[in-house]
């Protein structure tokens, strides 16, 4: 027996909730520190204000122990420039990261200055970061000293886009290679997290999602000194007080797709992430920004194959790309060979395309992994491949299934599933909240981490930004004065989480996602003008008014999911006010515009950032390089900072 | 023959089920049903059964639960039919389905 199916077919009804249904209690938890979201950044944030001593609380949606994006791995510790190995300096390298448009020039200087001892303190905390086991020995990119192994990614340039010198002759040699993404063994990660969690005495809410932020007398705008959430399987609602609060949640995952049946795998991220911290934030007051970008879901699965939820499958990193031929095709494999490119230059792909369709290039394509020297074939599929995420449990069914490296082709799905739709899209990668030089949000007692923040980078730069928030949330809990919580604002938030509870038929929350994932697909994607916009939104304000009045859940689990929906369409409302403002397309921002199709004019490259007052949105904008001079602006925030953390 | 009850019941979720458990080896310990983030399972009325598939089209395919699992052989993934990848014997140019 398995399903809920076979138990109704053998007990002749169905299991009841398992756990203790507590709709009508409340829980109040008094801290220093709070964050929400215990993810990456979340855990770290977590780990690093209760290293300053102060008392904290986490709350996590689903379990610590392995939620999130990096929950099941990572194998690209990809930006640290202070490693020993390096040939970049981290402030240097910081310039170059940050000069892509529209990046976050805060959180990537963070990341290049610290990420080397967050690595160090990932390893302290138990998580394997070098090859002790000597199971890589002559692997291109290991250090036999350190045992590091270095990545191809970034070898000459930030990998984002092909270096021009690759293909010419003695490209990329080892002795000039940057050295800045180390290759770590991410799946003993998050549990180690987790661990260190509990040792340092952070009390771990596992199972509540959090649901709104409290403020200093409930007023949009002021002090953020609490929140409330709902625990996921009782249903009992939460009030935190806290002097400080850090929000890492990460972004929206879904919000342009409509399948519930396929959630797994129509996108990059778990359900989970469905802009709830983004939503609190705005609620709050908080100031965002980017919040008009997107990106086609071009790695995700979105209706495409699973293969670690899409990305470069069989090409990723030093496998050849062959036809069903056998021929070698010129797509980027992110390898030594291409310094790691991740994505081809322009019109190769459609080349290799009309190649196709004259019969030079045989589909399906594959991974020729037999093609490739021994260890660099067990270093991709074991260790690349192995550690990175949700690619652990593919690489083990295939070795389960007689897939055999050293013997098979593994078939890719590049070019013969075809292109993703512009209208199945992302908003995860792209907006998010604002902030300064503590990672503070435009309210004061709020910080974030993260993909949380606008503009937001990869695993590293979650832990290495969530190490930095907790330090400077714990500065600030210190010298924060006493709390004003509202009771009205609490008992609104209450009336708000269990509408859906009240009702035991209408629209289910299935449906109700669908519903806005439909507007979004229509009004908010490759098409888009003023008038569009003025579509879409009536059309998320109708949903507001006949749909969600009508809003059921039967259990605690349905009123989460539900309550992930209000935030998804509160989120796709604050794209729409976003994108009104940007009156320009944008190339960076996926952005197009029919009414103004003049592509980034020099006037328009600024941050357009976006918070409610009173109620009413206020726009506003920033220079796209707000945060001053980078190497600067850190050391004069980061005086005290005191490096490794020393046990003991 | 015996008469089967025959109940009437809305479709069943698909895909059907990321995991298939294996009764003999699974000790209902529940460590799967604390590892999955997004709370596929939930745990079976009776102590030691194998826990109940209540989520399956929620899943994102993390692995973990198995993954996480210290019982080898108590659970083995169960990847949706259009999701298993192919591979192909360079030698013999045979493919396989996963
Ligand atoms: C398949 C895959 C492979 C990847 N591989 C790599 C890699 O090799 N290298 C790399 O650098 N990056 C990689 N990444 C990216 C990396 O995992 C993310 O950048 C990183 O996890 C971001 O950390 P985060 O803390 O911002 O978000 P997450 O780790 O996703 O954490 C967000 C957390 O917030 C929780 N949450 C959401 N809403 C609420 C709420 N309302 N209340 C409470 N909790 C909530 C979620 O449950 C989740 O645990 C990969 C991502 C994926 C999906
Ligand atoms: S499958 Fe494994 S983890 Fe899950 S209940 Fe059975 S023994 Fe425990
Ligand atoms: S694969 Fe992940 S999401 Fe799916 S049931 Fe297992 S732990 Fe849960």
């Amino acid at each position: 027996m398995t399903t809920w199916h076979d138990y109704l077919k053998e007990e002749g009804q169905p299991p009841s909730w398992p756990y203790p249904i507590r709709f009508d209690q409340e829980q109040e938890i008094d801290t220093d520190v709070l964050v929400i979201g215990g993810g990456i950044a979340g855990c770290w944030a977590a780990i690093s204000a209760a290293r300053q001593g102060l008392r904290v609380a986490l709350v996590e949606k689903g379990d610590t122990v392995r939620s999130g994006s990096g929950g099941p791995g990572c194998d690209h510790w990809c930006n640290a420039p202070a490693n020993p190995l390096s040939r970049v300096d981290p402030d240097e390298w910081a310039q170059h990261m940050a000069s892509r448009p529209y990046s976050n020039g805060i959180g990537i200087q963070i990341q290049c200055r610290e990420d080397y001892d967050t690595l160090l303190e990932m390893e302290q905390m138990g998580g394997k970061i070098r090859d002790t086991g000597n199971e890589y020995v002559g692997a291109e990119g290991r250090d036999d000293a350190t045992k590091f192994m270095i990545s191809p990614r970034y070898g000459t340039i930030h990998s984002y886009l092909p270096d021009p010198r690759v293909g010419e002759p003695n490209f990329n040699p080892p002795e000039t290679r940057n050295n800045v993404v180390i290759r770590v063994w991410g799946s003993t990660f998050k549990p180690a997290l987790k661990k260190e969690c509990r040792r340092l005495g952070v009390k771990i809410f596992d199972r509540v999602m959090g649901t709104s932020l409290l403020t200093e007398n409930g007023i949009q705008g002021a002090r953020v000194v609490g929140a409330t959430g709902v625990n996921t399987r009782t249903g009992e609602f939460m009030i935190f007080k806290s002097k400080a609060t850090i929000i890492s949640t990460a972004g929206a995952g879904s919000l342009w797709f409509m399948c519930m049946e396929l959630g797994g795998y129509t996108n990059m991220h778990s359900r989970a992430i469905s802009g709830d911290g983004t939503v609190m934030a705005w609620r709050a007051g908080a100031e965002l920004t980017k919040m008009e970008a997107s990106a086609v879901t071009m790695i995700a699965t979105g209706y495409r194959h699973k293969w670690y939820s899409g990305a470069g499958d069989a090409s990723y990193e030093n496998v050849p790309l062959v036809d069903a031929k056998g021929r070698r095709l010129p797509y980027p494999i992110q390898g030594w060979v291409d310094a790691g490119a991740m994505v081809p230059a322009p019109g190769v792909e459609d080349k290799i395309r009309q190649a196709i369709m004259k019969g030079e290039y045989e589909l399906p394509f594959y991974g020729d992994f037999p093609s490739m020297p021994e260890v660099e074939r067990r270093a991709t599929w074991n260790l690349m491949l192995g550690e990175e995420s949700t690619t652990r449990i593919i690489i083990d069914t295939f070795n389960k299934g007689g897939f055999d490296i050293n013997r098979d082709l593994l078939q890719s799905y590049k070019f013969i599933e075809g292109q993703s739709r512009p209208q199945w899209r992302d908003a995860g990668y792209g907006g998010g909240v604002l902030v300064d030089w503590n990672l503070k949000t435009s309210l004061d007692g709020l910080y974030a981490a993260g993909t949380q923040m606008f503009a937001p980078e990869d695993h590293s730069y979650a832990a290495a930004t969530g190490r930095y928030a907790g330090r400077k949330a714990a500065a600030y809990a210190r010298e924060a004065g006493d709390l004003k919580i509202s009771c009205d604002q609490i008992e609104k938030e209450k009336a708000r989480v269990y509408a859906p509870v009240k009702r035991s038929n209408g629209i289910e929350w299935k449906e109700l996602h669908a519903g806005i994932g439909r507007v979004m697909q229509y009004y908010v994607s490759e098409f888009k003008t003023e008038s569009l916009f003025n579509i879409g939104m009536e059309a998320l304000e109708r949903i507001e008014q006949e749909a969600v009045p009508r809003l059921f859940a039967l259990d605690p689990h349905k009123l989460t999911r539900s309550l992930e929906d209000l935030s998804m369409l509160e989120y796709s409302k604050i794209i729409i006010h976003a994108s009104m403002a940007r009156k320009a397309s944008s190339v960076p921002l996926n952005f197009q515009r029919i009414d103004f199709p003049a592509v980034d004019p020099p006037e328009w490259n600024k941050f357009i950032t976006i918070k409610q007052e009173n109620g009413k949105v206020k726009t506003g904008e920033l220079p796209p390089d707000f945060w001053g001079d980078m190497k600067n602006q850190y050391e004069a925030h980061n005086r005290d900072y005191t490096g490794v953390y020393k046990a003991g | 023959m015996s008469q089967e009850t025959i109940y009437a019941v809305p479709n069943v979720p698909t895909p059907g089920s990321p995991v298939k458990f294996n009764p003999e080896v699974c000790d209902g310990c529940n460590i799967c049903v604390d590892t999955c983030p997004i709370d596929v399972y939930i745990p079976h009325p009776q102590e030691g059964k194998p826990p109940i598939v209540l989520h399956p089209e929620e899943c994102w395919y993390c692995g973990c639960c198995v993954v996480d699992c210290p019982r080898p052989g108590a659970v083995e993934f169960n990847w949706p039919l259009q999701q298993r990848g192919y591979w192909k014997n360079k030698e013999t140019g045979k493919t396989h389905q996963l």
